[in-house]
């Protein structure tokens, strides 16, 4: 009675309940996967809606209008995409280099143990609240840059525009440091791990041609671990663009381009901060979402170039030439 | 030696030294952080600190219960959502679908971590806060709940995923079926992981401080949860932004209770995987 | 103290040898791979190392360039010369300069061929004399490679066939006039065909400097070497001319290696 491809049947009962139970546990675990897409398109959706009025109001010019002005009713982001875009650049000016040398030095230099308990505090420092970077921000490093590094600068590069006016310790270029601070971790950990995945053999093939350490990490090795280096300074730039906190209580809060370095500014996600709880008003409080929108496509573009360049050096391991 | 072979050894040396001094560096900002906490903080570090309600302005004495409760209650609620949501989101990826839509959920769930805080902060303050038309601990909660997810969804499924395939075959040719393979073997296999990335989840969404600023907002006084409440954070930004010196003070202890928190967390976390995960040799 | 097993003929033994291995002991940490290894390796001649997995053949050649010492935890006694000179006392990136290494898979750097090939002169100053185009071809020559690549020495290194990109790695570390080339397995990853050409040109190659190539196929080393030394648990077990070792061997352990008895 069997046809050629039974198995031995079962009782139906048995056969029912296993595929059941199983199914139930995909559907189930199923939803809560389907909830992260769910919460993210509902996020997109819910920042689209409600910066309607500004977005239809100041169509794109509220990229380009460099004035913020609740009163009037004009609203233009200019100035926070500048400050933005200042704050992270010296941000990056700073820890790239600092970054890149501590990565060299924990990946190449120091004896394993060592190398990995700096590592973990490294780490740690990204585990530090922002808004405790901020705290200290403002009673030890607001007046440090005032009383000692900002007149030096002037002192120096006082012909420059960028380093002339007024130093209120408050300012583009304290705001720039302290972010600085804040994406060293980024940088050193996923540099070092680019780093420590370079074969063994380039750093031989370069010591074996006479080349001194130093000469084979330069030449040989970070060039080998570019795109995982690159990564990491997209992460750490995508990192600094969303920063609210610690800027906000060093930038000053001022709502105007400037082009000193020690003008107070103001970047994205700080004006959010600061006006947002007392907005009120439909077209003042859409064009902060609207802000909020300018802000989320930007870093999830810089976010995705991360993620791919990292991905790519992780999967092959190296950087073809 | 040659002159020039002699330069580039002096190079090498100079080189390596600037690269060791880059790491003393960035590795002694952790310890500035630390030791002005410590200084400034710790002396206003007493009984009445973690017990007082705030004072008035520029009044002396005064503490930070009701951050400290608000935190709590915020987290709590965080947690309750965030926790099991992340962690069957995780087990989905790690054990069941194919190629296309976990790949799309894991992708959906890094763009979800990488936001900025404040804008997860915009998006709860559109759907909690507007139509109930007042702050409230709830949005606060559910804005941290967001960012929990997926922390918490990739750190299972990676830990998931290191289970030795030999564990998942021994449970399955015993007769075991999927579900209960997962539940019964693999999840407890890897335990110590999860619970690990759950624990430094929390500690993560316990500092955030923008996404509350416009969800919970703060407040001077005990709070319920439909209500605007004071939160660790919160209260640590507003007393450092302030004018009075007494504030300052207690943003510095605040600060210290906050970061002795977060970094307790961490470090207990991380030496917990540090030491292995539960699964045998 | 009776002397180890060492050179044996007194034919292999020139006016001074290039190199010369003296009671080297050799130690990963605790472990000591290499014991009382003396050696010498003439001037123009080709020596191959051979002997079982893990036999130290080549770990032994990795301290002719001083290489091992990238490693941590190890320890190198004794003495090892060139031109009578002890490289340990030397300035090591001098040294790596004149004595080249070829390694067990071909490691081209992400730079296109002719950045590999000019990397080593352009670190050791080389190229006040010759220009870089020069020093490219020359090195491509000797290597057999040059008619072969000489149409896209700016495309990437990594364009090339496995056997290709060994032939550019031997070109890259004969950039640098190296007396010594030092070889490691530098077959093991190629195919027939591609080691053949490697093979025909060592043979070439020994009239402009010594070469010692490290090698687990016996028939290579019938077929390229003119003395050949075998290693067995770390220790120089026989050295002797080439026909000597496989035809006549003085020592039973090289016999049953060589008759395959084990390894």
């Amino acid at each position: 009675m069997a046809t050629s491809t039974a198995a031995v049947p079962r009782p139906a009962s048995i056969q029912k309940r296993r595929f059941g139970a199983d199914e139930v546990a995909y559907g189930f675990t199923l939803l809560f996967a389907l909830a992260i897409l769910v919460v993210t398109i509902l996020l997109v959706y819910q920042l689209w809606v409600h910066s309607a009025a500004s977005r239809q109001k100041f169509g794109f010019s509220f990229i380009t209008s460099t004035s913020w002005d609740p009163v009037a009713e004009k609203y233009g982001a200019l100035p926070f995409i500048y400050g933005t875009v200042i704050t992270s650049f010296l941000a990056l000016l700073i820890s790239v280099p600092l970054g890149i040398g501590a990565a060299v030095y924990l990946a190449e230099l120091a004896p394993p143990k060592v190398s990995n308990s700096l590592t973990f505090l490294v780490e740690l420092l990204a585990a530090v609240p922002s808004v405790i970077y901020g705290l200290i921000a403002i009673f030890t490093l607001v007046p440090l840059m005032r009383n000692y590094l900002d007149p030096a600068l002037q002192a120096v590069g006082g012909s420059l525009t960028l380093f002339k006016g007024r130093i209120f310790g408050y300012g583009y270029l304290t705001a720039g440091v302290i972010l600085s601070i804040m994406t060293f971790p980024f940088i050193i950990s996923v540099s070092r791990e680019a780093l420590m995945a370079v074969p063994r053999e380039q750093r031989e093939a370069a010591l074996a041609l006479g080349a001194t350490k130093w000469e084979s990490t330069f030449n040989a090795v970070l060039p080998f671990a570019r795109l995982g280096i690159l990564g990491s300074i997209f992460l750490a730039l995508a990192r600094a663009l969303g920063e609210t906190m610690a800027v906000t209580m060093v930038i000053g809060n001022s709502n105007a381009i400037q082009a000193s370095l020690f003008a107070p500014g103001q970047t994205i996600a700080a004006v959010i901060a600061n006006e947002f709880s007392e907005a009120t008003g439909n077209t003042y409080l859409a064009a902060l979402v609207e802000l909020g929108l300018v802000l989320f496509v930007l870093t999830m573009v810089i976010n995705g170039l991360a993620q791919l360049m990292i991905m790519v050096t992780t999967k092959k391991g190296s950087a073809k030439a | 030696m040659t002159s020039r072979n002699a330069r580039r050894n002096m190079v090498n040396k100079v080189m390596l030294t600037l690269c060791g001094v880059c790491a003393f560096l960035t590795v002694s900002t952790l310890f500035l952080i630390l030791g002005y906490l410590i200084y400034h903080g710790a002396q206003s570090l007493n009984p009445g600190f973690f017990t007082h309600l705030p004072v008035g302005e520029g009044e002396a004495g005064g503490g930070i219960a009701n951050s400290i409760l608000g935190t709590a209650e915020i987290v709590v609620m965080a947690t309750l959502i965030g926790l099991p949501v992340g962690f069957f989101a995780g087990v989905y990826l790690a054990e069941f679908g194919g190629k296309t839509f976990p790949f799309i959920v894991r992708y959906t769930a890094d763009l979800l971590n990488g936001i900025p805080s404040i804008v997860i902060g915009i998006f709860a303050w559109t759907v909690v806060v507007v139509p109930m038309h007042h702050f409230s601990a709830l949005a606060g909660g559910l804005a941290l709940s967001i960012m929990l997810i997926p922390i918490t969804a990739r750190s299972t499924e990676q830990f998931l995923l290191e289970v030795p395939r030999s564990l998942r075959e021994g449970a399955l040719a015993l007769g075991a079926n999927k579900w209960r393979t997962i539940a019964s073997v693999i999840v407890p296999a890897a335990r110590k992981g999860i619970m690990t990335g759950m624990i430094l989840g929390v500690a993560r969404i316990s500092g955030e401080t923008a996404p509350l600023l416009f969800t919970s907002l703060s407040n001077q006084y005990w709070s319920g949860f439909s209500e605007p409440t004071a939160s660790l954070p919160v209260t640590i930004y507003n007393y450092a932004t302030s004018a009075y010196e007494d504030w300052h003070q207690l943003a510095w202890a605040a600060g210290l209770v906050l970061l002795a928190l977060v970094l307790l967390a961490n470090i207990a976390a991380r030496m917990v995987i540090s030491r292995g995960t539960s699964l045998p040799r | 103290m009776t002397p180890p097993a060492t050179d044996t003929s007194s034919q292999v033994q020139a006016a001074l040898p290039k190199m010369r291995a003296a009671n080297v002991n050799f130690y990963y940490g605790s472990f000591k791979a290499l014991h009382d290894v003396s050696l010498e390796f003439a001037a123009n001649k080709v020596t191959a190392l051979i002997g079982p997995s893990g036999c130290g053949k080549s770990t032994f050649l990795r301290n002719l360039n001083r290489i091992n010492e990238t490693l941590r935890d190890t320890r190198l006694e004794g003495e090892i010369t060139l031109d009578g000179e002890n490289i340990l006392d030397q300035d090591v990136t001098e040294i790596r300069r004149r004595i080249g290494m070829v390694f067990q898979r071909p490691n081209p750097f992400p730079k296109s061929i002719f950045e590999n090939i000019i990397y080593g002169p352009k670190i050791n100053g080389m190229l006040k004399k010759k220009s870089a185009a020069e020093v490219v071809e020359q090195s491509l020559r000797r290597a057999a490679l040059w008619d072969e690549v000489k149409d896209k020495l700016h495309e990437s290194a990594y364009a090339i066939s496995g056997g290709q990109q060994q032939r550019l790695c031997i070109a890259r570390a004969l950039a640098v006039d190296p007396e010594v080339l030092l070889l490691d397995e530098p077959c093991s990853a190629l195919d027939p065909i591609a080691t053949a050409k490697i093979e025909d040109l060592l043979v070439g190659l020994k009239h402009q400097c010594t070469i010692v190539i490290v090698t687990h196929n016996m028939q290579q080393a019938a077929r390229v070497a003119d003395t050949t030394g075998f290693f067995l648990l770390g220790k120089l077990i026989e050295h002797d001319k080439t026909d000597v070792i496989f035809k006549n061997p003085s020592r039973k352990e090289t016999e049953d290696y060589i008759t395959g008895r084990f390894g």
